[in-house]
C-alpha cells in the first residue's frame, strides 16, 4: 500500500531522516515510537507530503507520489491525517468541519456529506455537537471530531500524529477507543504515539525510531517482551 | 426664532455692543446659513465619502495583492526558490518601504503637482494617492493576519485534499479577517480622516470648502469646528458599525 524507499529529509544542514526504507501493507496497524527528535513525526508527515522529502521515493497504491507531476491533492484525499493539536477549523461548526472537504473536492453532494457526517458523529457519540463550534468542545471531543473529519473523506489509510499527546489524561481513553474501533474495522493505520498500551494492544507492528532511522521493529508482543537493541531497551525502561 | 430674522436684527446693532453669544451667533450664521453655505459642507462631505470609498477599494485590492505575494514568498519551503516570485516580492517591498517612509502629504503633492500635474480632476487624483498609500498599510495588516494564524489550519485543510486556494478561501482568510478587523477598522478611520489632506492639491472635500468659506468671511473658527464635528460624527458611525461586525464574527468564539 505504502512503499518508502531511501527517504531522506533534511532541514538545511540538519538531517532528520537518513534513508528510511519501509513497506506498509493494507490492513496493517503500524505504531511508530521513539524518543522526541527521532524523526517520527517527520516520517509520518512525509507520507502525505506535508513535509517534502529531500530525496527518496514514496509509492502509494502503485503511484509514485514524490513525483513532482503528481496531483498531491488527489493523493491526500485518500490519506486521512489526525494532528496532535486537532486543527479543527475554528470558524466553522462541527458539521461544516466534517462536510467541507467531501463537498469541495466533489466527492459527495452537500446532502450526502451531511448524512455521512451525521452517521459518523453517531459513531463517536457526538451528534448533539453538530452545530457547536470547536471552541465549545473539550480536547477529547475535538480529537474525536478530527478523526471523524478525516474519515468523512473515506480514506484508504489513516495517519495519526501523536493524537493523544495534547489531551488531559482522562480524555485519552475516549480517543483511543475510537482508534481501536477503527482498527477493528480493518483500517490501515500509521500511528505515532507515546501510548505503549495502545501499541501493544492494537498494533500489528511496532517501529522504534532513533536518530532519523528505524532502529528496530517487531510484532508488538515480541517487541516489548525482548527488545534487541540496547537503545530500545533503554527507551522502554524509561517509558514503561 | 428664525435664524435669518435674528441675524437681521443683530446686524442693526453696533458690533461693539454685541454680547459674546450674539457675536458667536453672527459668526456661525455667516459660516453656515449665509448664502446657503451649509450645502457646501455637505457637498464636501459627499466628496469625502466618495474619495474614501475609492481609496479604500484601491487600498484593499493593492493590499491583498501585496500581502499575498509577500506571504507566499515568506512561506515558501526552505530551499525552493521561485525567481519570478522573488522579483515581484522585491517590487512589493520597495513599494511598502517608499509609501511608509514618506509623509502622506508629500505623496499627495507628488501625485497632484508632478505625476498628474495637468489633470483636471484633482479630487480623484487625491483618491488614487490615498488608495496607493493605504494599500501599503493594509498589505502589512493582512500579512500580519495571515502569518499569525496557526499553520496547522492550513495543514489540516491540505491534508484533507483541499487545494491551496480552497483552503485559503474557506479556512485561512475568514479567520485572518476576523483577527485583523480591529486594525483594518483603524486603518479605515485613518484613511477617512486623511482625505482632508487632498485639499492641498485642491481636492474639493470638506476642508477645501471650509477654507473657502473662511476666506470669504474672514472667520475660520466656525468653518473648522463644523468640519471637525462632521469628521467626528462620521468616525463614530463607522466605529459603531465596526463593533457590530466584530460582534457578529465573534460568534464562533462563544463557549
Amino acid at each position: 500500500m505504502i512503499d518508502v524507499k531511501n527517504l531522506v529529509k533534511a532541514f538545511g544542514d540538519h538531517v532528520v531522516l537518513n534513508g528510511i526504507t519501509e513497506h506498509i501493507s493494507p490492513g496493517e496497524k503500524v505504531v511508530v515510537i521513539g524518543p522526541s527528535g527521532s524523526g517520527k513525526s517527520t516520517f509520518l508527515r512525509c507520507l502525505n507530503l506535508l513535509e517534502e522529502p529531500t530525496s527518496g521515493t514514496i509509492t502509494f497504491q502503485g503511484q509514485v507520489i514524490t513525483d513532482p507531476k503528481i496531483n498531491i491533492d488527489k493523493v491526500r484525499q485518500q490519506m486521512g491525517m489526525v494532528f496532535q493539536h486537532f486543527n479543527l477549523f475554528n470558524n466553522m461548526t462541527i458539521l461544516r468541519n466534517i462536510t467541507l472537504a467531501p463537498v469541495q473536492t466533489k466527492l459527495m453532494s452537500q446532502e450526502e456529506a451531511r448524512e455521512t457526517a451525521m452517521s459518523l458523529l453517531k459513531r463517536v457519540d457526538l451528534v448533539d455537537k453538530a452545530d457547536a463550534y470547536p471552541a465549545q468542545l473539550s480536547g477529547g471531543q475535538k480529537q474525536r471530531i478530527a478523526i471523524v473529519r478525516a474519515l468523512a473523506m473515506r480514506p484508504k489509510v489513516m495517519l495519526f500524529d501523536e493524537p493523544t499527546s495534547a489531551l488531559d489524561p482522562e480524555m485519552v481513553g475516549e480517543v483511543l477507543d475510537v482508534m481501536k474501533e477503527l482498527a477493528n474495522q480493518g483500517m490501515t493505520m500509521v500511528v505515532v504515539t507515546h501510548e505503549m498500551g495502545f501499541a501493544r494492544e492494537v498494533g500489528s507492528r511496532v517501529l522504534f525510531m532513533d536518530g532519523g532511522g528505524i532502529l528496530e521493529q517487531n510484532e508488538p508482543h515480541a517487541f516489548f517482551a525482548n527488545p534487541k537493541e540496547e537503545r530500545t531497551k533503554d527507551f522502554l525502561s524509561k517509558v514503561l | 426664532m428664525n435664524p435669518d430674522s435674528l441675524y437681521e436684527s443683530l446686524s442693526a446693532i453696533d458690533k461693539a455692543d454685541l454680547t459674546f453669544w450674539q457675536d458667536a451667533f453672527m459668526k456661525f450664521y455667516r459660516a453656515w446659513f449665509a448664502e446657503d453655505r451649509w450645502i457646501s459642507y455637505f457637498q464636501g462631505l459627499a466628496t469625502t465619502l466618495r474619495v474614501t470609498v475609492v481609496a479604500l477599494a484601491i487600498g484593499i485590492v493593492l493590499g491583498v495583492l501585496v500581502a499575498m505575494v509577500r506571504t507566499a514568498h515568506d512561506q515558501q519551503r526552505p530551499g525552493t526558490r521561485n525567481y519570478l516570485l522573488s522579483l515581484v516580492n522585491t517590487i512589493c517591498r520597495i513599494y511598502v518601504t517608499i509609501i511608509r517612509g514618506t509623509p502622506m502629504m508629500v505623496q499627495l503633492m507628488i501625485w497632484g503637482f508632478v505625476i498628474f500635474a495637468s489633470s483636471r480632476n484633482l479630487t480623484m487624483v487625491g483618491a488614487l494617492g490615498l488608495g496607493v498609500n493605504s494599500g501599503a498599510y493594509v498589505a502589512e495588516i493582512i500579512r500580519g493576519g495571515l502569518m499569525s494564524l496557526d499553520p496547522g489550519q492550513m495543514e489540516a485543510g491540505r491534508s484533507l485534499g483541499l487545494n491551496y486556494l480552497t483552503t485559503m478561501r474557506f479556512i485561512v482568510i475568514p479567520q485572518a479577517f476576523k483577527a485583523i478587523l480591529p486594525s483594518l477598522g483603524n486603518e479605515f478611520i485613518v484613511l477617512l480622516k486623511d482625505t482632508s489632506l487632498i485639499s492641498v492639491i485642491a481636492g474639493k472635500e470638506i476642508v477645501y470648502f471650509a477654507r473657502t468659506i473662511g476666506s470669504r468671511t474672514y472667520e475660520y473658527m466656525f468653518p473648522f469646528f463644523i468640519t471637525a464635528i462632521m469628521y467626528l460624527a462620521l468616525v463614530m458611525v463607522f466605529s459603531y458599525l465596526q463593533s457590530i461586525l466584530e460582534r457578529r464574527l465573534r460568534q464562533s468564539d462563544r463557549r
